[in-house]
């Protein structure tokens, strides 16, 4: 399974970023092969408009199964996460990659149900 | 005739001013009043009239048709919006990002995005006597006022004739809607009030109204002891200061409860009759 | 470091007098963010003195090369924004009806359109008079808030507040409901919701809470003006009650906010007494609701 964290930084003990459209980096993390891949999203910061929708469909491209993040996305950015069947969890807005990831694990998030 | 009635930032006193201007005329004019604040459309919480039309308002986006589509990606690559973006096998269409300019559709080589009408909005009259009110309110979701202000100028437009004085309040701020509403008004109030914030709001408000080639006019709210602070920087733009609505608890108090305003304040009342002799004199409304 | 989100939906509540007032108290443990780019007053309390400012550019604008134009009219034939007139024989673009779509440009044969950046306006850092930084921004006549700048706004704040070890950014966050309050919002670790008894103060409250909701921020309410009208005030009492909002505070209808703008002063700064104390108790309800 591939799990997609927002992420200020591109390690285990980077900071979750709470924004999900805007977030700095994304961070995915496979768990089959114990491997680390990061992108780059700061190139988001040119759009006005739109960002979660585009963010959103970058996790597709990456393969991500699972979401983890810290407020949540908006309206249209939980459209396209609906439709890409990736299962989205919040509150890991002020942890470490780490630290969200056992939070997930143990249950300790909650998920987004779509509406 | 066609008057706008806008101001730089919120809560300034447009609705309080136009809505008690429209019904102040509208006892020897036929007047309709509307309201183009779209996204917040409060107006009509302060008149009480009885509503005669109801009608959806439109605005065009782009369908997906799956079976036509062979997933080349164009439309995606041809929205500066990100408003159709491919998901797989999927093309998603977030028509609140759509700006309705149809590029995608035209552009796809198997006619798999014909545009489509989707709603945007609901457009209401109502009406007594010799006062109407037009307003429009986007659907929640919908982020685009100006499709929805045009609509509802056209409908303004095309539904009463060349006698009737039309009012326009306008949506605040200086961006796209405002330029929107008040582009094709023949004469702009500016409403501001005597504070530090008053001022900055009003010189971006003169700003745009000069960038647009507009006749305007202020009218300051909540005047008081400090009008000298609009009035020194009106007389040095030789913008003309046309009435002063009078600072009072009591019309703060009518205001909240959404009651009309001059018929129990005189000194508002008298201030409604400056802006009609203006009217009259001076952009010869008859 | 936590964010703290000031938002209305409706001008006019006092919430830049509020917000400025709650920086005073903060003082030099916060930085401060205008993103209520449309009435951009906070400057005029805060005597700000520039450190840094760039120009930003947002959206798109197309440009004809009369050069390469061989006015064969394509361009204006697809636009449908009526953007693209003919004024002496060459068709020319009119910046305030472009709404930047590109479609002009991925038809012109002769590659005469190019779609150009705008520069919208500009975004500075400043030192203010009471002890902390402002990120603010300025927009030309047409251009639109946006969530770019929002986020443009608070990321220099956030960075200042990093590198200058401050314990909060304070965001005076934008009007309405459209994607620059999205922008306001996400990221927030609370919302302070200042509203007013009127019909139309309500009205807007539900409004933009709707879109708080989504994000399950923590929030508050200050009611401004409570005494104006007692009826609308319990009405947005009992809707707090619903939401499970906590009520911060009530605030009466007073002469102090106007003056205290005169003076270029925040409220507390005015009346040492019955508005210091009031609002310094919300600000250190709102720093205990954070910090747990």
């Amino acid at each position: 399974m591939k799990i997609a964290f927002t992420t200020k930084g591109i390690n285990w003990d980077s900071k979750i970023d709470p924004r999900f459209g805007r977030t700095e980096y994304i961070l995915v993390y496979n768990e089959e092969n114990n491997e680390f891949f990061n992108y780059d999203n700061r190139e988001i910061e040119k759009e006005a408009h739109g960002a979660g929708p585009q963010t959103s469909q970058k996790l597709f491209e990456l393969g991500a199964k699972i979401l983890v993040t810290g407020n949540g996305p908006g309206g249209n950015a939980a459209t396209v996460l609906e439709k890409a069947g990736i299962k989205t969890f919040v509150g890991a807005g002020e942890m470490t990659v780490k630290e969200a990831y056992e939070a997930y694990q143990e249950n300790k998030l909650n998920e987004l149900q779509w509406s | 005739m066609k008057i706008a009635i806008a101001s730089g930032k919120g809560g300034t006193g447009k609705t309080t001013l136009s809505t008690n201007l429209a019904k102040y005329l509208s006892k020897e004019f036929e007047v309709v009043l509307t309201d183009l604040d779209v996204e917040e459309p409060n107006s009509g919480l302060f008149l009480n009239l009885d509503e005669i039309l109801e009608e959806d308002k439109f605005k065009m986006i782009p369908k997906w048709i799956e079976d036509k589509c062979t997933l080349c990606g164009i439309c995606q690559k041809s929205c500066n919006y990100h408003a159709v973006i491919q998901l797989g096998e999927m093309i998603l269409v977030f028509p609140e990002l759509c700006h309705s300019c149809y590029a995608c559709s035209e552009l796809c080589p198997e006619e798999a995005l014909p545009m489509i009408k989707q709603k945007m909005g609901v457009l209401k009259q109502f009406k007594t006597d010799k006062l109407n009110f037009v307003e429009s309110r986007l659907e929640i979701g919908q982020e685009q006022a100006v499709p929805l202000i045009k609509e509802t100028n056209n409908f303004v437009e095309n539904n009463f004739g060349k006698e009737v004085l039309k009012i326009y309040d306008s949506p605040p701020g200086t961006s796209c809607p405002v330029i929107e509403a008040t582009k094709n008004a023949d004469f702009v109030f500016l409403v501001t009030e005597p504070t530090p914030f008053g001022l900055n709001d009003l010189q971006l408000a003169v700003e745009t109204m000069r960038e647009l080639n507009k006749d305007f006019g202020v009218v300051v709210n909540r005047s008081d002891s400090n009008n000298k602070l609009i009035s020194d920087y009106c007389d040095s733009q030789k913008i003309k200061i046309i009435a002063n609505i009078p600072n009072k608890r009591e019309i703060a108090e009518l205001y909240s409860s959404g009651e009309e305003i001059y018929s129990k304040v005189p000194e508002f009342a008298v201030e409604l009759k400056k802006i009609k002799s203006f009217l009259i004199n001076e952009l010869k409304v008859d | 470091m936590k964010e703290i989100v000031v938002i209305s939906g409706k001008g006019g509540t006092g919430k830049t007098s509020i917000t400025a007032s709650l920086a005073y108290l903060g003082g030099k443990d916060l930085v401060l963010a205008d993103c209520d780019v449309d009435a951009a007053d906070m400057h005029l309390l805060m005597q700000p003195e520039k450190i840094k400012s760039e120009d930003f550019y947002s959206g798109l604008l197309a440009k004809i090369d009369p050069e390469l134009c061989t006015n064969c009219g394509i361009c204006a034939n697809v636009c449908r924004f009526n953007a693209i007139p003919v004024i002496n024989n060459q068709h020319i673009i009119k910046p305030l009806d472009c709404e930047g779509c590109g479609y002009c440009e991925k038809v012109c044969p002769e590659k005469a359109i190019i779609m150009e950046e705008q520069n919208v306006g500009f975004w500075q850092i400043s030192n203010t008079r009471i002890n902390n930084k402002l990120v603010h921004a300025r927009l030309g006549i047409g251009a639109e808030n946006s969530g770019k700048l929002v986020a443009k706004v608070k990321n220099e704040a956030k960075q200042l507040a990093k590198t200058d070890n401050k314990k909060y950014v304070l965001i005076d966050g934008s009007p309405g409901v459209g994607c620059s309050v999205v922008s306001s919002l996400s990221g927030a670790n609370y919302v302070l919701l200042v509203t007013e008894p009127t019909v139309s103060g309500i009205h807007d409250l539900r409004r933009v809470y709707t879109l708080v909701k989504k994000f399950s921020i923590k929030a508050g309410c200050i009611i401004n003006k409570y005494d104006l009208n007692y009826a609308k005030t319990q009405e947005i009492i009992d809707y707090l009650q619903e939401e499970n909002i906590e009520h911060i505070a009530s605030l009466p209808y007073d002469e102090i906010f106007i003056k205290a703008i005169h003076s270029g002063k925040t409220i507390v700064e005015y009346d040492k007494e019955y508005f210091y104390e009031k609002l310094k108790e919300c600000w250190n309800r709102i720093l205990e609701l954070i910090e747990n």
